[in-house]
């Protein structure tokens, strides 16, 4: 089978414990290449677990995960190799604070990649323009703000060229007034069509955004389907209370109202 | 009937007491110390002055050399065994915890002459390269290398677990995210506890008197005491003992600042 015919990420019959604790009870879901699919879902519904499984960095207990056509959960396969088709963006961004900007974009394409130093530097100064921090290339990551951290963690992955992007929760760490910035240029990724896995909190970006939406809870995938659908319109009363939630934070829901039919308040 | 004392008062008095106890200290020594003696005895400026050039050439150069080989061994053989604790493959784990355990535990007079006496004796006809310096190297290094490797091991471990997550997710290979992202940062974290470890290995290297070494091969301690006894008098002693804090207060303030520094990064 070649691989243009296959989903940029196909996730099969995926279970995840940490020790006692079932955290994935069985997800399938396909994504396809230029599609942006926004995860959703309360704490603890394995959200993360899920994105991170993606690449491995958390091993699934069973079930599998291809990328590209290749499966990333196969035991020979070479993962670092395959990790560089992946970008991942993380909530704290995780930047290498002992080297400036430039440096976090160089040094993974120059001991990975083997990218010449002339090249490697080029590809950092376009993509440090792309995220609009191309005047930061000096400064340490102390020295910048969440908001432009989270815009470099971004183009540093972009820097290794990858096929498919993944965002753990990427503005949850993040000022209010600094996340814009932040979506805006996640915006403009989704626009030049690469694939996209986020997962968030950000209703308003899942929206606009999204081709397509999951929600899920207590490990499994309740309810999936176009953004406008599941964030507008939800099927499942699980949806409906989370996204209530979400909304509108200072209705606290009353004990013991948590089948409340009240459609999800307009956006 | 009761006399209550305002806080001004009770501070006055309190102060006034700790200094009229440090007063009286210092007074006592200086009238009690017979320090004609003491100066008879330790520093006589024409023999101290004879000291010169050599103490400084040979000696303190000697010290020098022996503590940063020593150093130098014993912080790549600390990376080892630092490295050996945190193994995913458990009989690694347990030699770095025996070595640690073992070499932590043994006064390092007992090292050094292990190494003088039991090396030549295991490895009949090979010799430790570098002669006394090789040895002095192997004798310090083994001890410092217990100690830096659980500095070491704190090192890696305050290192964010997101850092080698993020390296991981961009292709490193388990070993290259270590060298290239993790060590680099860890080491910033043990500067100053490795520097302390410098400071302890500075003294220690008077223990090289016990192996037995040529007149040019004397360290600040064995020099001094030498000629402590040529000349009868401990001048030589007071003034290798000066040679020593000449080298250790300069670089304990470099460590205090190195301390303050990382606290204001963090």
């Amino acid at each position: 089978m070649s691989s243009m015919d296959r989903p940029e990420i196909e996730i099969r019959g995926l279970h995840k414990s940490f020790g006692d604790n079932e955290v994935l009870r069985g997800i399938d879901l396909d994504i396809g290449r230029g599609e942006v699919v926004c995860v959703i879902g309360p704490s603890g519904s394995g959200k993360s677990t899920l994105l991170r499984c993606v690449n491995l960095l958390e091993e699934p207990t069973a079930g599998q995960v291809f990328v590209g056509g290749t499966e990333v959960t196969d035991l020979d396969v070479d993962i670092d190799a395959v990790r560089r088709r992946i970008g991942m963006v993380f909530q704290q961004f995780n930047l290498f604070p002992h080297v400036t900007v430039t440096e976090n974009l160089t040094l993974p394409q120059r001991r990975v990649l083997r990218r010449d130093k002339a090249e490697a530097f080029e590809v950092a100064r376009r993509n440090l323009e792309r995220v609009g921090l191309a005047d930061k290339a000096d400064a340490y990551p102390s020295q910048l703000s969440g908001g432009q951290q989270q815009r470099v963690a971004i183009a540093r992955a972009l820097s290794m060229g990858p096929e498919v992007m993944l965002f753990d929760e990427p503005t949850s760490a993040l000022d209010p007034e600094l996340v814009g910035e932040v979506l805006a240029v996640m915006r403009q990724l989704a626009a030049e069509g690469m694939t996209m896995m986020v997962v968030t909190h950000e209703m308003s970006f899942a929206r606009e955004v999204a081709d397509r939406v999951v929600f899920m809870d207590g490990g499994v995938i309740v309810e999936e389907g176009p953004a406008e659908r599941v964030v507008g319109d939800p099927q499942q009363v699980r949806t409906r209370n989370f996204l209530m939630r979400i909304l509108d934070p200072a209705a606290a829901e009353q004990p013991g109202d948590t089948t409340s039919e009240r459609p999800a308040k307009e956006l | 009937m009761t006399s209550r004392l305002t806080r001004r008062q009770r501070r006055r008095i309190s102060q006034g007491v700790q200094y009229a106890v440090f007063v009286a200290v210092l007074v006592l020594i200086g009238l009690g110390a017979d320090w004609d003696r003491l100066q008879n005895q330790f520093a006589q400026k024409d023999l101290a002055s004879e000291l010169f050039p050599d103490i400084i050439t040979i000696a303190l150069r000697n010290t020098v050399v022996y503590t940063v080989s020593g150093f130098v061994f014993g912080l790549v053989l600390g990376l080892v065994i630092a490295l050996m604790r945190l193994s995913s493959v458990a009989p690694y784990r347990w030699v770095a915890s025996v070595y640690i355990e073992i070499f932590r535990g043994l006064p390092a007079l007992l090292i050094f002459i292990f190494v003088g006496v039991a090396v030549p004796l295991a490895f009949p006809g090979t010799e430790i390269p570098g002669g006394t310096y090789g040895k002095v190297a192997l004798g310090l290094g083994l001890v410092a290398a217990a100690y830096m490797a659980e500095t070491i091991r704190a090192g890696i471990q305050a290192v964010p677990k997101g850092q080698m997550e993020a390296a991981r997710s961009l292709g490193f290979s388990h070993a290259r995210a270590m060298v290239s992202v993790v060590i680099p940062q860890a080491f910033r974290i043990v500067i100053p506890p490795l520097t302390n470890e410098l400071v302890l290995l500075f003294k220690d290297s008077s223990l090289v008197l016990f192996l037995g070494v040529t007149l040019q091969e004397r360290e600040l301690t064995k020099f001094g005491r030498d000629l402590a006894s040529q000349t009868a008098n401990s001048t030589p002693i007071l003034v290798a003992g000066l040679c020593y804090l000449l080298v250790t207060v300069p670089l304990s303030i470099v460590v205090r600042r190195l301390e303050a520094r990382a606290d204001k990064a963090r």
